[in-house]
């Protein structure tokens, strides 16, 4: 993620710096290997939302305990899988 | 006595602790934030342009900048003393991640305020 917000950084710039380069982030994007990049980083950044919410519950105390906490940590595969399918649809359609 | 490094990013364990959980929270709410306007708005130049000229936003920009970078480097320098055990590339690592993030930081005011 850390090297993700490189491209996050570049492509907010080109699609800031006017109208064409607008246009020219969304011809990038276009491209298979730009498609695979921004779902790679979305996924990155969904799972890691997905747990980082988790474990800011847990620190007011909600699924600490084991039973609590084994079923926290499906929960948080199950979302975040769905999410990642979500944004792989949204980036690949 | 608070055990300390001279790498971690605040005077004690729990300062760097406290970083990050602020920060997540300024973090989760920008991401969900701009996911959610992008995904209600039918994107084009003037809204997103439209968006970043707003003071208010570039304030909240700049802010969860500053916030992922001592996010990121509170995260960044636990997965180093976790893995990387020799004090030499450890320290490497860590000044490679704090420069990196010195840039971006930077990059970011450019891109937000544009010199």
């Amino acid at each position: 993620m850390f090297v993700g917000v490189a491209f996050l950084l570049y492509g907010l710039d080109l699609s800031l710096s006017g109208e064409e380069g607008f246009a020219r982030v969304n011809e990038l994007l276009d491209s298979f290997l730009a498609k695979l990049i921004i779902w790679g980083i979305l996924s990155a950044l969904l799972y890691h939302l997905v747990a980082g919410i988790k474990h800011l519950l847990m620190d007011m105390g909600i699924g600490e305990e084991l039973k609590s906490g084994r079923l926290a940590a499906k929960l948080t595969i199950v979302i975040s899988v769905i999410l990642i399918v979500l944004a792989g649809v949204w980036v690949w359609q | 006595m608070a055990v300390n490094s001279v790498t971690n990013l605040g005077r004690s364990g729990v300062y760097d602790w406290m970083v990050q959980r602020v920060s997540a929270y300024l973090l989760a709410l920008y991401t969900i934030f701009l996911l959610g306007f992008m995904l209600t708005t039918d994107l084009d130049y003037e809204a997103w342009a439209g968006l970043f000229s707003q003071t208010w936003f570039r304030i909240f920009s700049l802010g969860t900048l500053i916030a992922l970078g001592g996010h990121a480097w509170v995260g960044l320098w636990t997965v180093s003393t976790d893995y990387i055990k020799a004090t030499l590339p450890r320290f490497l690592f860590q000044a490679i991640c704090g420069t990196v993030m010195f840039v971006y930081v930077v990059w970011g005011i450019q891109i937000l305020w544009g010199l």
